[in-house]
């Protein structure tokens, strides 16, 4: 690639309206209920609330104490009680309670809850069946996306993914449908829109007829095409560790809604600091994308550089110190700050990386995701599990066995099966169950020869010659899907060529050089193609359900602009950290800029935790 | 950019448009908005040339910048009208669409102006993504609409008023169903699918006609389990309707409830996974039992010693062993608390049983067990250690659990890899297993190199420099 002409990025157009827009709009929710009230906030809507608004804008507008939602009874003198939630059953329900307790008690309040980013009828049912419905008012907050960075907008919506995946539940749809919606009607005419995935497609439709039924005045484009793609056409990236630093940063620390709190470890105090993760703080704007082992090398240049600046000082006179003083050295003291958090954070992280079990558990990842010594594989998995160490990494490499060989062969399910119950609790058969709906893990249906041959020849020998003939036959067998479709798009580079992680070539890098993501790769094709065409194969293989529509609306296709090298990503059901670096180098490669639109940010445990069902 | 709460309150007072808050009737907006919005999509139907909707007039614009109001200021947008072609053509998604015939109306001439704002081109600073505004209380009116399915469909969509009643007989129940499915709104398809299903008798025509729906079925599925209607999902279970069995149906530990799980049609690996949880647990309250006594009497020296950190009820098998191979460890084969026992009962893999014992002896730092353990005899009657783990993973094991280097030393040197064995004695300074394989080497340069690494004075250096002098040693270099 790059061998088209390198261009500067074009302009990202300016997302904080999508802000002011929520904000505005809960103001105005809030002052329909005059007076002073008590604003009840679901929790997991707490950090998307603190970056669009804060405490004192609530005040403003008569909200008089803030509570967090828990599932318990309230202590509340107000009369008026306001509930912001997401539109979920248990809420209402508990809600429904305190109601019925007020009116079992003969007290009288005004109850108002503000479903975001919208209700759902299922809400009111529970409402009419509880007998609260007509006495608590309901309204909207079409809160649906949240900037989290230049380049990174949220719907902070994670239960898209197990709701529409694993449940089959089409309840988000369009939500989706009305987020892309209110982007394309702010920044839009879109010229190009490119999907894959089911639900990819129906969030397009549900778009389609909202600007049908909608209006659109002729403006100025800011964002040329679409690309919308299912999470699960492409589950082998985000089960993969991260070693881009700000997917590690995730991976250890938990990014949540760009914010990261770092723990006494990384401060060297003995007490935690909340760090707000973008493109504003200089020093992590740097590291963000680049290879862990790079991050170091990359700190010490700086700390070395903050240092001479400081120095500078020496041997100054009055005049100059007054001019350090008032001009430089509250930028040098702010980087000084942020350098020694990263630094710390740095430090941490090599602690808990450099372990040996890190080490063995990235080369199992490379050599599952190579299609090499998978016997040894997976018996590492095997004794990973029997020590029962984290059942998340557990599960994670299973999947990936599973994902990379297309199942696993009945014998191995089984027995891994097994071992992973006695030693994590049998109530994760809820779990395998969970995972075998979605794909993520599978027994492998075998060719009938193979069977035959593999227990005949099972009969022979003893059991490791046997399993390294298993071996020998499951390449005989059906490739498995990710195979092919490695060997196609080219996703593992070869081993035996070095790869240096200063200079990447490729999105590789991201993984050390072992594997460039699939779903990254996947629209780098076909944006280059413009297009579906010449992917056929892909896109079998990937079960179908692509698309690639273009608009009509008069956009001038040879009159270049900026618009044109916008290019945004829609993700359903999550994207990793990962893949967005890797996009962002994909977009400097290509001079162009790719924001990124997710359901949610996620990761291997994230992804894997909303597939448990373990009971509380 | 807040204007103060005075100049609010001020510009509300003066506004022209006062009349259009309802301060004081709150609890009938909801159903006075979906009425209205109901009359409004109604009167675009029946009189589509009527541009000048009274609405769409309301203009907000020549309010201050920053004011409340301001920020809920919807434009005219529909001051233009719609019937351009559709930007973006259709794609059709995985269901075949059903027929249309049913409708006459396109879809875009029956409803058109969302509550979105475009925003003008120029105009970069108000651009506005507003609530419907509330409309005059004489616009409500009792409304009884006729909607075809396709369009009820539509109306749920958007959220305005609708009347299910009318779907009574169980083909149009079914019918509206389908075009919920359709539209692919999971939010319509659960509403359509809670209307039809709670207004059939029983159970069996809903699960008929559910189990060639399937989206519909996953729908309410979910929605019991969000519900966490358990007596519901089980009926569908024993039907044989979902394909597991679910969360909520599940998480319930007591005994009896999984003991009332054993008759649910798993498939028969799975089952046997239930049954062992129930023996499980069988055993687990057992032996809490026992010990919680034994732990307040006082009589078994081993929990002062190790006091219990949490009882074992509801813990995983290998938590089980591990607890028993702490507390329980010598005794016979009988007791339900034997680890030998519950091996054999639970068919427990060789390697994962190691694995727990290894590490709770270590724990206890009983390596006389430790050693014991790894100790058998071969056919001659010799002594012999051998390990299903890797003696790799032993050490790991060990060193978790700090053991002394003497203990540790005696496994790295089962390592059979010299070069595995080497890097594991230098990190886990184990000289002599490092000098040893030097020497077994011959390699006079490495062990030069490892003096200097040993302490000044120590029993190691004194070692190597003996190695050194031997003159019987035919180096290599």
């Amino acid at each position: 690639m790059a061998h088209g002409v390198r261009r500067d990025s074009p302009k990202v157009p300016d997302f904080s309206l999508l802000k002011r827009l929520a904000r505005d709009q809960l103001i105005y929710l809030l002052e329909q209920l005059p007076g002073k009230k008590d604003l009840f906030i679901e929790a997991d809507l707490m950090s998307p609330l603190d970056r669009i608004a804060n405490v004192s804008t609530l005040k403003q507008h008569e909200v008089d104490k803030l509570y967090k939602v828990e599932n318990k009874p309230i202590i509340s003198a107000s009369d008026q009680l306001c509930f912001l939630i997401r539109p979920r059953i248990q809420t209402v329900k508990w809600i429904c309670d305190v109601v019925n307790a007020d009116k079992a008690i003969g007290k009288f309040r005004r109850y108002k809850i503000i479903f975001t980013p919208q209700k759902f009828y299922a809400c009111e049912a529970v409402m009419e069946e509880q007998g609260i419905f007509g006495d608590v008012t309901t309204d909207e907050w079409a809160f649906y996306l949240l900037p989290l960075d230049d380049d990174i907008i949220s719907l902070e919506l994670p239960e898209f993914f197990r709701d529409n995946f694993l449940a089959g539940d089409q309840r988000w749809v369009r939500t989706a449908g009305s987020a892309l919606h209110l982007l394309h009607s702010l920044y839009g005419p879109f010229s190009k829109i490119y999907g894959i995935g089911r639900c990819s497609k129906m969030t397009y439709e549900s778009w389609r007829k909202q600007v049908e039924e909608g209006e659109q005045r002729p403006r100025q484009a800011e964002i040329g095409s679409v690309f919308l793609i299912d999470r699960d056409v492409d589950f082998v990236t985000p089960l993969c560790s991260q070693v881009v630093y700000e997917g590690l940063v995730d991976d250890i620390f938990k990014i949540k809604c760009g914010c990261v709190e770092f723990g006494p470890d990384v401060t060297s105090s003995d007490k935690s600091i909340k760090v707000m993760l973008n493109s504003q703080d200089k020093v992590f704007s740097e590291i963000r994308n680049e290879h862990f082992s790079n991050v170091f090398g990359f700190l010490s240049q700086k700390a070395r550089n903050l240092q001479t600046a400081y120095d500078k000082r020496q041997g100054m006179d009055i005049q100059q110190i007054k001019v350090f003083v008032s001009e430089e050295l509250k930028g040098l003291k702010q980087e000084h700050r942020l350098l020694s958090l990263h630094i710390g954070a740095s430090e941490s992280i090599m602690k808990k990386k450099t372990k040996q079990d890190f080490q063995e558990l990235l080369k199992t990842e490379h050599c599952l995701l190579e299609g090499f010594e998978i016997r040894e594989s997976i018996s590492f998995i095997e004794e990973h599990i029997n020590r029962q160490v984290s059942t998340i990494e557990s599960l994670k490499l299973l999947c990936l066995l599973s994902v990379t060989e297309n199942g696993l062969l009945p014998k191995d399910y089984r027995s891994l099966k097994a071992q992973f119950l006695q030693s994590y609790g049998v109530d994760h058969l809820l779990t395998f169950s969970n995972l075998r709906q979605l794909g993520l893990l599978v027994e492998q249906q075998p060719g009938e020869t193979l069977t035959v041959m593999e227990s005949k020849v099972g009969k022979l020998v003893n059991d490791k010659t046997a399993g390294k003939l298993t071996d020998a036959f499951s390449s005989l067998a059906k490739k498995s899907n990710f195979r092919a479709l490695s060997r196609k798009l080219n996703l593992v580079p070869k081993s035996d060529e070095e790869y240096d992680l200063r200079v990447p070539r490729d999105m590789a890098y991201i993984f050390s050089g072992a594997y460039v993501p699939l779903s990254c790769k996947l629209i780098e094709q076909v944006l280059e193609r413009d297009g579906w065409t010449g992917l056929e194969e892909i896109s079998r293989l990937l079960n179908g359900h692509e698309f690639a529509v273009i608009g009509s609306s008069g956009v001038d296709s040879k009159q270049e602009n900026d618009a044109d090298r916008i290019i945004l990503v829609m993700f359903l059901g999550g994207c990793t950290f990962s893949e967005i670096s890797a996009l962002r180098f994909l977009g400097k490669e290509k001079g162009c800029k790719f924001i990124v639109v997710t359901t949610a940010i996620t990761n291997s445990s994230r992804l894997l935790e909303a597939l448990m069902d373990t009971p509380v | 950019m807040m204007k103060s709460k005075a100049d609010e309150e001020d510009y509300w007072n003066s506004s022209k448009f006062k009349a259009f808050t309802f301060d004081d009737e709150d609890d009938e907006f909801s159903r006075l908005k979906e009425s209205k919005q109901a009359v409004n999509s109604i009167r675009q139907l029946v009189d589509d040339d009527d541009d000048e909707d009274d609405v769409e007039k309301v203009s907000w614009s020549g309010e201050p910048v920053g004011s409340i109001s301001w920020s809920v200021k919807e434009t005219a947008a529909s001051n233009q009208r719609t019937d351009r072609e559709p930007a973006f053509p259709k794609i059709t998604t995985e269901r075949p669409p059903l027929n249309k015939s049913q409708s006459g109306l396109s879809l875009s001439s029956l409803f058109k102006g969302g509550n979105l704002t475009a925003r003008s081109l120029g105009d970069t600073s108000v651009r506005l993504f507003a609530p419907e505004l509330r409309k005059p209380k004489s616009e409500y009116k009792d409304f009884v609409s006729d909607w075809t399915p396709v369009e009820t469909v539509q109306r749920l969509q958007q959220g305005k008023a609708v009347s299910l009643e009318k779907f009574r007989s169980l083909q149009d129940k079914l019918l509206l169903l389908d075009f919920a499915v359709a539209a692919h709104d999971g939010n319509v398809i659960t509403a359509v699918t809670l209307f039809t299903l709670f207004t059939l008798y029983g159970l069996e025509v809903l699960f008929r006609e559910l189990e060639s729906r399937q989206t519909a079925l996953r729908h309410f599925i979910h929605y019991m389990t969000e519900t966490r209607d358990q007596r519901l999902l089980l009926e569908l279970l024993r039907s044989g309707l979902t394909w597991t069995f679910n969360s909520s149906s599940y998480e319930n530990k007591r005994r009896d409830f999984v003991k009332s799980c054993l008759s649910l049609p798993f498939s028969p690996e799975d089952s046997a996974h239930v049954q062992d949880h129930y023996t499980l647990l069988e055993r687990q309250i057992i032996i809490e039992a026992a010990d919680q006594r034994a732990e307040r009497d006082g009589k078994m020296e081993i929990f002062q010693r190790f006091p219990r950190k949490a009882p074992i009820l509801n813990m995983p098998l290998i938590t089980t062993l591990y607890y028993c191979c702490l507390y329980h460890y010598n005794e016979s084969e009988g007791t339900y608390s034997s680890p030998l026992n519950i091996r054999q009962t639970f068919k427990i893999s060789e390697k994962q049983y190691f694995a727990t014992v290894l590490a709770a002896r270590a724990k206890l730092k009983a390596w006389a067990d430790v050693d014991a353990l790894f100790t058998s005899r071969n056919w001659l009657g010799m002594m012999k250690k051998r390990s299903p783990l890797s003696f790799q993973r032993v050490v790991d094991i060990l060193q978790k659990n700090s053991a002394p280097t003497q203990v540790l030393q005696e496994y790295v040197g089962l390592v059979d890899d010299a070069e595995l064995r080497i890097s594991l004695a230098q990190k886990h300074k184990c000289h002599d297993i490092v000098i040893n394989t030097f020497r077994d080497m011959k390699d006079r340069q490495l062990l030069m190199e490892y003096r200097k690494k040993v302490e000044r004075g120590s029993a190691e250096e004194k070692k190597i420099d003996q190695l050194l002098n031997n003159v019987q040693i035919r180096w290599k270099n």
